[in-house]
């Protein structure tokens, strides 16, 4: 038997241990540049896929109630992959105009400049369209409100007289508490519509924040 | 021909279509294959099926938008058929333009090679060592194309057969037109 020596030896040169499996090379999607090449579909083809979720969780819904949880859910783990996302970016995009100064990668701790970043930074990312507002409840301390006159998903879509007080933009409610969830600002988001002339479909994000967070802001 | 049907494509895409940027679309469709794959606890035959299904409601209504905004007559041809689904129904929805191959010889079956696929951009399927031999992630798409084929009396199958997803080299979708359907009176209606 001869003796199998460990370890390199120069005498022999590199070799292989006989039992190596090939792994086929496969580029991951980390490998890829965030910064892709913007690509446009049509407005349809998102409401058609929207609705097709709606309903499809609408036949798995007890109540209106959980189908809005559902819908929630859903765009909540979108919410957190935005954030990640958009800051990613952002960052990158200031750091390249800012020439080196130093304040351009922070992070948002006071509620009222996340929510700013949301309606200004995320809402174009996501809706082409920067919210139309972002207003401070008079009755309590800890609400926000963010409102959008006209909904992208809500463009296409009625709600009929039996489903009174559904609206589908939970979804997007839950987007904006995944957000504000993964930044540490506790909070329950929802959507209501609330039309004015000119615009039916005028929906108001009303953001419930945690009291201590509110605490927190005033130390 | 083809090229009437190219230019036809663009056409509708630069004057008669609403455009928002992918994002979106691709990150909503990736939170309802989570859903599914969570709610059938990781069946892929199940959430294909489920896929398949929400693409063919889609399918029978986008159809009608589709004839709407094309104005298009009765194809003469599957080869037109195959033309028209990707330079012009592909163009218009996801803007995307497959390639047409792989025809068997009677003319009755083609392949869509998708270069690019906006639903799974940035997509890695679930490392279960399941997912990457059963989950078809974009299955949409076949539900899709099986309905609206069927509105125009194209009783079609349609399915994957490759998907840069799992490893392989192409995203290919096979479409195999099964019989051509006969128009019908719809029924109450004689």
């Amino acid at each position: 038997m001869s003796k199998i020596a460990s370890g390199y030896d120069p005498a022999v040169g590199p070799r292989t241990t006989g039992t190596t499996t090939v792994i086929r090379p496969r580029s991951s999607i980390y490998d890829r540049n965030l910064h892709r090449a913007r690509h446009d579909i049509s407005v349809s083809s998102l409401s058609f896929l929207f609705m097709e979720m709606v309903s499809m969780n609408l036949n798995q819904a007890k109540s209106l109630i959980e189908l809005e949880r559902k819908l929630n859910n859903l765009g909540y783990s979108i919410g957190t992959k935005v954030l990640e996302l958009a800051s990613l970016r952002e960052n990158f995009n200031n750091n390249l105009t800012s020439s080196g100064k130093s304040n351009v990668s922070k992070r948002e701790i006071k509620v009222l400049d996340i929510l700013h970043f949301i309606t200004s930074v995320i809402w174009p990312s996501l809706f082409e369209k920067p919210a139309d507002n972002l207003e401070k409840s008079s009755e309590s301390n800890c609400q926000y409100m963010i409102i959008d006159n006209a909904p992208v998903l809500m463009k296409y879509i009625s709600v009929p007289k039996e489903y009174e007080g559904l609206n589908c933009e939970a979804f997007v409610a839950g987007i904006v508490e995944g957000i504000l969830d993964s930044t540490f600002f506790k909070c329950e988001v929802s959507a209501h519509t609330v039309p004015v002339e000119g615009h039916l479909g005028r929906t108001v994000y009303l953001i419930n924040f945690d009291e201590e967070l509110i605490a927190r802001e005033t130390q | 021909m083809s090229k009437q049907i190219k230019q036809l494509g663009d056409d509708v895409w630069k004057t008669k279509v609403e455009k928002v940027n992918s994002e979106l679309f691709t990150l909503t469709y990736g939170s309802i294959v989570a859903q599914l794959c969570r709610d059938f606890n990781n069946n892929y035959e199940e959430v294909n099926a489920q896929t398949y299904k929400m693409g063919y409601n889609i399918g029978v209504r986008l159809i009608d938008e589709f004839l709407q905004k094309t104005q298009l007559s009765r194809c003469s041809s599957f080869r037109d058929t195959a033309e028209i689904v990707s330079k012009v129904g592909f163009k218009m929805f996801l803007n995307i333009v497959p390639n047409i191959t792989n025809w068997t010889s009677d003319m009755t079956t083609f392949s869509l090679i998708l270069t690019e696929n906006p639903l799974a951009d940035f997509v890695e399927l679930p490392d279960d060592g399941k997912a990457v031999k059963e989950l078809w992630y974009s299955n949409i798409l076949c539900g899709v194309l099986r309905g609206a084929l069927e509105m125009v009396q194209l009783d079609c199958e349609v399915g994957f057969i490759s998907d840069v997803l799992r490893g392989d080299e192409t995203t290919e979708l096979r479409v195999r037109l099964v019989q051509v359907l006969k128009d019908e009176i719809p029924a109450g209606e004689e």
